[in-house]
């Protein structure tokens, strides 16, 4: 038989995971249901979103099994788009800023 | 020192120092990896940046609207025997990605045992899931415009760029888990009839296929509830 590289990981692995998104999930659910706001909100949000892409990444893609030259081929690119995300916030705000001077419609 | 034919003579490298060695010229850049499977993740690589300029412009026209915008919360609630739940189909709608991401896990998992049945039962549950996370989609949309009035140009319940940034981004979405379906169907054929254990031809690539094709096609689809994951928490509950 051809010789087959791929990843065997024991099923546990897997439903551990599973239950893990799930509850992450839920949690992230009940920051709206109940009704939690500004930082708190976003700080919650984004650790929870932080967790399960990791997992999902970590273990179902199995990235943490994979030599380090793919994974930093991969992990590394995005930080960049971290830089666009920082520099568009920053010129949202200038933004937001000057259409309140221009048409007044800024609290 | 005599030329070695297999990257296997000499004891591969670990830590940093295996991302210069594996790197170097001369040799297999990305070891113990099927090709098939490295060019799916540089499809992803690419994929991630389309996803976050689509998630980065929204951002960018949010932050900067002075039109107070519509609440998810509110916009996306259902309501059942006369009590309100907010976002209650989006809630449904992640607990039934992530289920048909850990029954593509298993299906990649009873790939490489050989177990054809389980594998090709799994990816159709997965399949299935995906489809219904469409037909949802479909419902949501449909609510959307028809009884919301929500327009790519505009909407009663504030800011314009509302439904263009949601119809883009969730399209783009759900574009993504339809093909997905697609090609767990396809792939799910190719297991039941065991086409990856005597080598046929696919119809397609005419390459011979086998059993990495699951994993490479579980990693497009986990990355379609990666993909979730960001939309979920930026788009509905920010």
């Amino acid at each position: 038989m051809e010789k087959v590289e791929g990843q065997q990981h024991p099923l546990g692995v897997y439903f551990k995971i599973w239950g893990w998104l799930f509850v992450l999930s839920a949690l992230s659910y009940l920051v709206d249901f109940f009704g939690f706001e500004s930082y708190l909100r976003w700080t919650l949000i984004l650790i929870f979103m932080a967790l399960k892409a990791g997992l999902i990444i970590a273990v179902f893609m199995h990235m943490r099994w994979e030599r380090l030259a793919l994974s930093y081929a991969i992990l590394v690119p995005p930080i960049l788009l971290g830089v666009l995300i920082w520099i568009m916030a920053i010129e949202s705000d200038y933004t937001f800023a000057t259409r309140g001077i221009f048409f007044g419609g800024a609290p | 020192m005599a030329p070695s034919d297999s990257d296997t003579t000499v004891a591969a490298p670990t830590g940093l120092t295996s991302i210069a060695a594996d790197w170097s010229s001369d040799q297999r850049t990305f070891k113990n990896v099927p090709w098939g499977k490295a060019m799916m993740w540089i499809f992803l690589l690419s994929d991630t940046f389309i996803f976050t300029i689509f998630l980065t412009s929204y951002m960018t026209v949010r932050m900067s609207t002075t039109v107070p915008w519509p609440n998810p919360s509110e916009v996306f609630a259902l309501t059942i025997g006369g009590t309100k739940f907010p976002l209650l189909l989006i809630a449904i709608m992640t607990f039934i990605l992530i289920s048909s991401s850990g029954t593509m896990a298993l299906a990649v998992n009873f790939g490489y045992r050989r177990d054809r049945k389980k594998t090709a039962i799994l990816l159709l549950i997965t399949a299935a899931f995906g489809a219904s996370f469409v037909g949802m989609q479909v419902f949501e949309w449909t609510k959307l415009i028809v009884e919301e009035g929500v327009r790519p140009w505009g909407n009663p319940m504030g800011a314009a760029q509302f439904g263009s940034t949601f119809f883009m981004i969730t399209g783009f979405h759900g574009t993504h888990v339809s093909i997905g379906v697609i090609f767990l169907i396809i792939v799910a054929r190719k297991v039941w009839r065991g086409e990856y254990d005597s080598n046929t031809r696919g119809f397609f690539t005419s390459q011979k296929g086998n059993y990495e094709a699951v994993e490479i096609m579980g990693l497009y689809w986990h990355f379609v509830d990666l993909v979730w994951v960001f939309i979920f928490a930026v788009f509905y509950l920010w």
